[in-house]
């Protein structure tokens, strides 16, 4: 399977966003999969991921201290060095302290563009945290309407909400084959297919989706590849594709992730059939939280024990992101837990980019040889 | 020999004496709780802390006791516990001593009572509630937690109706662990006490704005412990009576914290709570007296929100809109005010390894406090109570380099 358009888009984003621009779309870049993409498209506007530039810090160093992760120092290098100038507004949800500041400091140093915050709960269990919820987002629409100067109707997001359904469903689909049958897509080309959802025109992600389904669909159905060397990603956002070549060069497999733009991207359809809002509320709201959030006190535990479970995965890799203080904080109590159920884990605290060296690779051979 | 002998005694504060007395008793009452038969709860340092007192519930502080564990240099043992642990040394070092501790009961009040109940705030950082859920397992106990919605700009009406929702789930929960009904009359007076405390401890702060300023921020450092634990009570205001009266006194007699005070800056940041005598000393030795500081005046720093007639309806602006829960332009600008109010020369930032919310955006302040008023900053890396991350010849260099361009500024 070959997605040449995608990596094109994918190794030049700026590119992309540029040439949308060009043909009249507005474009709005958001940081977190905490974003309901689902209104910005409702609203005639290209949604884009920011994912931060991997190399080539020179100005977001005079506005971060050392100890702040890379995601965020990449997502402010992209907007102070002019690149971001191609967003007509940018969107920074509430997660974690860093992207926080990130949006406070982004709002004071890169000028145009629209700026808006999302300031949603941090509790998704409770029925005032709901109904702020359903608050925040009604706000954040009109917000939009009137940042790009259009009117939303019930049939736009209707609209939207099924588009992005598709892609969750379809996503979903490529993630079973995969699970199947591990060699029938790479690694490298499934961490593609997720950046490039972040991206690209959704239409084209559709089309993408649906053709590698059924390219690879008929092989896909016939069997599940059963080992101890099945592995389960973790983490938060994976910007790190080098991975999924590690691993499967250190004798691994990765048959799932539960990465922010991975694995929990397709989670939780949304129900369509009441109001649009309250549905992509109910969405946040039921889907695992990331670790910046609170839904009781073991909710991502028994997340990642019953994944690990049903997807036969014989090893739990964690990769954070240095200085992503929320899933430092969670690891070693999910460990303890995975331990309990009989899964070993392993921890690789990288930077993007990964350095390079032996370390990782040696890590997670030790790890993988553990697993027999 | 004898006038300098006596010159110190003048300078020292003798309420200390009496603030030590209330801080052991109030430790000895929450260790003693289940003797008792009073409840504990900890919670966060910005917590609602009144509800608890109107309900006969012992407040205790974890990040209190994270700054008794920093100032009895007993942090980087206990950080590298939890680094055994599994938790990266990265995290903060509050929390990450707060985790080990309750495990081996360590540090220097051989740990902290169990809690019957956890209070999170989430308004001073998401740090805490990792930590406190965290803790919720460890004691499998019942966790509250406030959610405050940050103002990068503006508090929304929809951000009140949410927090202020949370507060009668609070006084629920409340009445659920304590299992006896809230008496609203008594929250009443708390609530009073409380403002009364916090109005009178900003009147302690501003003490600072005479010349010689009659204490530092590293008194400030010490005499906050009672704003942040025993707020809400007749001893919190009674105390903080006794202390401005005596800071009063001193300015009535020209008694400065530093001898002949020449510079006065501004503190922003945690302390350094192992160092605070040796950077106290050093700035002194220059004749640098730090005259206020960013932290300790956020205890009050929501006056302007707070209703003493109405308490619990003005409690969700008032607990949400304090300092660390703004945007970092206001910051800016409070600080900006905090020069102009104390006649600050220089801007002392802590880079705080610690804490984030209160360190990213510091370069920015930094900019805008030296484009709006021209005064020059020095940053200190360093960390709260991790002394691994102090590097002690450097940031001796980085001060005596600030001392001199200050002299060379003032003489031009």
């Amino acid at each position: 399977m070959k997605f040449d358009r995608l990596k094109e888009i994918v190794e030049d984003p700026w590119g992309t966003l540029g040439e949308m621009k060009e043909r009249g779309k507005k474009v709005v870049g958001y940081a977190c999969s905490y974003v309901p993409e689902e209104l910005i498209i409702a609203a005639g506007a290209h949604p884009a991921r920011l994912t931060g530039t991997r190399e080539g810090i020179r100005l977001a160093d005079g506005h971060l201290q050392s100890y702040c992760c890379s995601l965020v120092r990449g997502i402010l290098e992209d907007g102070l060095s002019g690149r971001g100038a191609v967003l007509d507004g940018v969107v920074f949800p509430h997660t974690c302290d860093s992207i926080q500041r990130l949006s406070d400091i982004w709002r004071l140093n890169v000028k145009g563009g629209f700026h808006l915050d999302l300031v949603l709960p941090v509790k998704l269990d409770t029925d005032s945290a709901r109904d702020y919820l359903v608050d925040v987002l009604k706000r954040f629409l009109s917000d939009l309407e009137r940042a790009l100067g259009v009117e939303v109707s019930e049939a736009d997001l209707r609209a939207s909400c099924l588009l992005t359904n598709e892609i969750r469903r379809l996503l979903h689909e490529l993630y079973m084959i995969r699970w199947r049958r591990p060699e029938l897509l790479a690694g490298a080309d499934l961490h593609l297919l997720n950046r490039a959802v972040g991206i690209a025109d959704r239409n084209l992600i559709v089309e993408t989706l649906r053709e590698a389904v059924a390219d690879l669909g008929a092989d896909g159905a016939r069997e599940t590849t059963k080992g101890n060397k099945n592995i389960l990603l973790a983490g938060g956002m994976c910007s790190t594709p080098d991975i999924f070549n590690l691993i499967a060069e250190a004798g691994g497999r990765v048959v799932w992730d539960d990465f922010c733009n991975g694995g929990r991207m397709f989670l939780e359809p949304l129900r369509l059939d009441g109001d649009p809002l309250a549905a992509v509320a109910d969405r946040f709201l039921s889907r695992v939280v990331c670790p910046c959030k609170h839904r009781g006190l073991t909710d991502r535990a028994n997340h990642l024990k019953a994944l690990a479970t049903e997807r036969g995965a014989g090893g739990v890799v964690f990769v954070h992101l240095k200085y992503c203080d929320p899933h430092a904080f969670d690891f070693p109590y999910l460990k303890a837990e995975l331990e309990k159920a009989g899964i070993a884990s392993l921890l690789l605290e990288v930077e993007d980019p990964l350095p390079p060296g032996a370390q990782i690779r040696t890590r997670l051979e030790a790890f993988l040889e553990m697993l027999d | 020999m004898n006038a300098r002998t006596d010159e110190k005694e003048r300078k020292k504060i003798k309420a200390v004496k009496k603030m030590k007395e209330i801080m052991t008793f109030y430790y000895i009452d929450a260790k003693t709780a289940s003797e008792t038969g009073k409840k504990v709860a900890w919670i966060t340092s910005g917590g609602p802390v009144e509800p608890l007192i109107a309900m006969d519930v012992i407040p205790v502080y974890p990040e209190n006791h994270g700054a008794m564990i920093g100032a009895a240099k007993m942090g980087v043992e206990l950080c590298e516990k939890a680094e055994a642990m599994g938790y990266s040394g990265d995290l903060c070092s509050y929390a990450r001593s707060d985790i080990a501790c309750a495990t081996v009961n360590g540090g220097p009040i051989g740990g902290l009572p169990r809690p019957d109940m956890l209070v999170c705030c989430n308004n001073i950082c998401g740090t805490v509630l990792k930590w406190y859920e965290i803790q919720a397992r460890y004691f499998n106990c019942p966790l509250f937690i406030l959610d405050t919605p940050f103002c990068h700009t503006s508090f929304s009406a929809e951000a009140k109706r949410y927090v202020r929702r949370q507060i009668d789930e609070y006084i629920t929960f409340l009445e659920e662990v304590c299992k006896k009904p809230f008496d609203r009359d008594r929250m009443a007076e708390v609530g009073r006490l409380s403002i009364e405390g916090q109005r009178l401890w900003q009147a302690v702060l501003d003490t600072t704005i005479n010349r010689p300023a009659p204490m530092t921020a590293f008194d400030a450092f010490f005499h906050l412990a009672l704003i942040v634990t025993l707020r809400g009570t007749q001893q919190a205001v009674d105390y903080y009576r006794l202390l401005l009266d005596e800071m009063n006194e001193r300015v009535r007699e020209g008694v400065g914290a530093v001898d002949e005070e020449k510079y006065r800056l501004l503190w922003d940041n945690l302390p350094i709570w192992y160092r605070t005598k040796w950077l106290s000393d050093k700035f002194a030795a220059h004749g640098a007296c730090l005259v206020a500081d960013t932290y300790t005046s956020a205890w009050c720093s929501s006056l302007k929100y707070m209703n003493e007639d109405d308490f619990l309806e003005s409690m969700a602006e008032g607990y949400t809109r304090i300092y660390l829960n703004i945007g970092v332009d206001e910051m800016a600008r409070t600080v900006i005010a905090m020069i102009d109010k104390y006649g600050a020369d220089g801007l002392v930032m802590h880079s705080n390894r610690s804490c984030k919310p209160y360190s990213l955006g510091q370069y920015d302040i930094r900019s805008i406090v030296e484009r709006e008023r021209g005064v020059p900053t020095l940053i200190i890396e360093a960390d709260m109570c991790d002394e691994r991350n102090f590097a002690e010849a450097q940031i001796e260099g980085r001060i005596d380099a600030f001392m001199e361009m200050m002299a060379a500024k003032g003489s031009a």
